[in-house]
């Protein structure tokens, strides 16, 4: 699943901001701000994609550099996210 | 105002005919329609087209002395030629015209190539010494009229715009990578580099002088501030005295014209300041204005606001999307170098309105921000530099939200990538370009686009290194705000400002731009006040405000700042887009071009057109510049449309 995850994020941001075919360029860990792929415009071009794919919803408050900013972190956000929704739904 | 054009044998060899020449002064005829002429004497060849804007019948060009030793062709005004000629009158020397031009002969006759350092104006003139056997060509300090040259085998070839350099024979033209590279970051090439490989600009404030086979490059003036510990000791009163005569004085010999003059009016508070004070020579003042669809862009209200208080007669123009993508390729042909934002598309309209009304010259409130610290650049800056100091300040967001009150996008974006986008740099606060750096990062985002082929030519070149490399020994010494002030006056102002959104576009249709603000005695003395009477808290301009804001209505006065913007990549992708748009853009154009790499850019005009224009500014710029690249190629090097 978190490879599923991995997967989609790089390629999106492959072909969304550096406009080539995958992402393998960047690193798992790297800061994708201070690595000038993501800006503060940017990252609400990433939140829309995020909630459409996985069909999450990104509140306010969780827009932060410790969520978004490397594909590691946008990883463990979505699954966390995700896993509480199916939480949820069993619940 | 005029376009010229010419060359000269650098030691003497057969020149090229007398036909070359009248091709290349044809090249230019838009920059002067009224009036045409060349001398031609083997050695040297100049060749001029006149617009008639002061001694309609007497000011025909090129112009010599009566012995013939001195020929001059000239293009631009010396605005304070009417004190000059008294002095030069005093000093001896005799006058057979009413015309500006004359005092450059007779000033050179009397104190030789310094002579430049007397002319008040905008200006780029060639002047041949016959009994010395030199050529002098200079421009004007700011860099508001436009000088190209190249020396092909042994002969000098000049001209105002590039185009007409493309006419001697044996020049062919090709794009500069390197000029494209610092086009993508600090908006336009820095002269002496241009878009085009081995032409070059003189530099605003340079001198060249051919003689003996030797071409010498001088500069007679450059911007200096204080050091920081130096700052003159002046109170808010003597300052405010100071501008408010200066701006008179500058405004006044600005009016001087045999035609009438007319101003723009964009509804900011430089553009109110200088109609105002041209209103106080002209009561019938004539205002121009654009409008535009998107509230985020229109400044209409303000502009109507101002015409009510001030009571001139107005004409405004409305900009629409399709307007700039129909008129963008004749733009690009008059620029003559990339561009990454719409707007001189829109100024390129409101000249040709200008002359449709039947006006050759307007004022306008350019180079307030330059000189008065009226960018939010220079805020920026400082709120940087506060956050460099002060990490944990809980009051960032707020400051960046406030320093673009009118970016509505931005104020919805998330506090912590907002803090993102303006950290850039923050660790460098030692870096001489630190109140800069984000605008060139940003703009740098560009060259992830270049083709492998480009990036191989451009081979690791930094154009920042170079420009750090350049600036002056004391740059350090001065304040963070000059030093700021510095850059945008190097790098925006003359390539940028007053070249595709100034003279090109508004000599397409023969229209003279004149600016106030940028006589060099305003420009000195805005470098001389202290720092804190330019931006006060978070206060642009406060000095100018105190001066002449009380002339105004006060809701011009206290109203945010918002830049000239018109609308960018929208424009070319609305539903039926001229056909240019696609087939420029389409992976085989760009194949075939070579500066970028088709499958980046299908890409990014594919996400572009999702949401009907670059959502982001990198995008957004990338789009532009891309598109301009292409245009300016098939308009220069081999036609693609």
């Amino acid at each position: 699943m978190k490879h599923d995850i991995s997967l989609a994020v790089r390629r999106f941001i492959g072909e969304n901001f550096l406009f080539r075919d995958d992402g393998d360029a960047i690193t798992h860990d790297a800061s994708l701000l201070d690595a000038g792929i993501i800006d503060s415009t940017g990252v609400l071009e990433l939140v829309s994609f995020l909630e459409t794919t996985f069909g999450i919803e990104v509140q306010d408050d969780e827009m932060l550099p410790e969520n978004l900013d490397s594909i590691r972190a946008i990883t463990s956000y979505v699954s966390r996210k995700l896993e509480s929704a199916k939480v949820q739904l069993v619940a | 105002m005029c376009g010229i054009a010419g060359y000269f044998a650098l030691t003497p060899r057969p020149l090229a005919p007398r036909e070359v020449l009248g091709r290349m002064v044809e090249a230019v005829r838009h920059r002067g329609p009224d009036d045409g002429g060349v001398y031609y004497d083997g050695r040297a060849a100049l060749g001029h087209r006149r617009l008639s804007i002061i001694d309609l019948s007497g000011g025909k060009q090129p112009l010599s002395t009566a012995d013939g030793r001195l020929w001059v062709t000239f293009n631009g005004e010396i605005f304070n030629y009417v004190e000059l000629r008294q002095e030069l009158i005093e000093r001896g020397r005799e006058f057979r015209t009413k015309s500006d031009t004359e005092t450059i002969l007779n000033a050179y006759a009397e104190f030789g190539p310094q002579c430049v350092q007397s002319f008040n104006g905008d200006f780029a003139y060639a002047l041949w010494d016959r009994a010395n056997q030199r050529l002098v060509m200079a421009r004007d300090r700011m860099g508001v009229r436009p000088l190209y040259y190249t020396v092909h085998e042994g002969v000098l070839v000049f001209a105002s715009e590039v185009k007409s350099l493309f006419l001697y024979p044996g020049l062919k033209p090709e794009l500069d990578p390197l000029g494209l590279d610092q086009t993508f970051t600090f908006w336009s090439p820095l002269a002496p580099r241009t878009a085009f490989k081995d032409i070059h600009e003189l530099p605003p404030g340079y001198q060249l002088v051919a003689e003996h086979g030797v071409i010498k490059l001088t500069p007679y003036w450059t911007l200096r501030y204080p050091a920081r510990e130096e700052q003159r000791r002046l109170s808010q009163g003597d300052a405010e005295a100071q501008v408010k005569a200066l701006l008179a004085d500058a405004t006044r010999i600005r009016m001087r014209a045999d035609v009438p003059v007319g101003a723009y009016l964009s509804g900011g508070f430089d553009s109110s300041a200088t109609t105002a004070l041209a209103k106080e020579h002209n009561d019938r003042l004539r205002t121009f204005s654009l409008e535009f669809e998107s509230p985020e862009l229109d400044e209409s209200a303000y502009q109507r606001t101002l015409v009510d208080a001030l009571r001139t007669d107005h004409s405004s123009l409305r900009c629409t999307g399709p307007d700039i993508a129909a008129s963008f390729p004749a733009v690009i042909r008059h620029t003559e170098r990339p561009v990454v934002r719409a707007a001189p598309a829109a100024l390129y309209l409101l000249s040709r309105e200008v002359r449709d009304h039947g006006f050759k010259v307007v004022l306008t409130g350019e180079g307030a921000d330059e000189v008065f610290g009226g960018y939010d650049i220079f805020k920026e800056a400082l709120v940087r530099r506060f956050w460099a100091r002060q990490p944990q300040s809980k009051w960032r967001p707020l400051l960046l939200r406030r320093l673009y009150p009118y970016l509505g996008g931005l104020q919805s974006q998330p506090a912590a990538y907002l803090e993102a986008f303006f950290r850039t740099g923050l660790d460098a606060a030692d870096d001489p370009l630190f109140s800069h750096l984000p605008r060139f990062a940003l703009t740098r985002r560009i060259s992830q686009f270049y083709s492998p082929e480009l990036r191989n030519t451009i081979n690791g070149y930094q154009p920042l290194e170079e420009l750090r490399s350049q600036l002056p020994d004391e740059f350090a010494t001065w304040h963070p705000l000059s030093r700021a002030q510095y850059l945008e006056t190097r790098c925006l102002l003359p390539g940028y400002i007053l070249s595709s959104q100034g003279d090109r576009v508004a000599m397409a249709h023969a229209v003279e731009g004149r600016f106030p603000f940028l006589d060099h005695r305003v420009v000195e003395l805005g470098a001389a006040l202290p720092p804190a009477m330019k931006v006060r808290g978070l206060q642009e301009k406060y000095v100018l405000r105190q001066a002449l804001g009380r002339a105004l209505p006060r809701e011009i006065v206290e109203r945010p700042k918002q830049p000239y913007r018109a609308p960018d990549s929208e424009s070319f992708l609305h539903e039926g887009a001229p056909d240019y748009v696609g087939a420029l853009l389409e992976p085989r154009a760009i194949a075939r071009t070579g500066y970028f790499d088709a499958r980046s850019v299908a890409r990014l005009v594919t996400k572009c057109r999702a949401t009907g224009g670059a959502v982001s500014a990198g995008d957004n710029m990338a789009f532009m510049a891309i598109l301009s690249t292409q245009l300016l190629h098939s308009c220069y090097i081999e036609p693609l449309i």
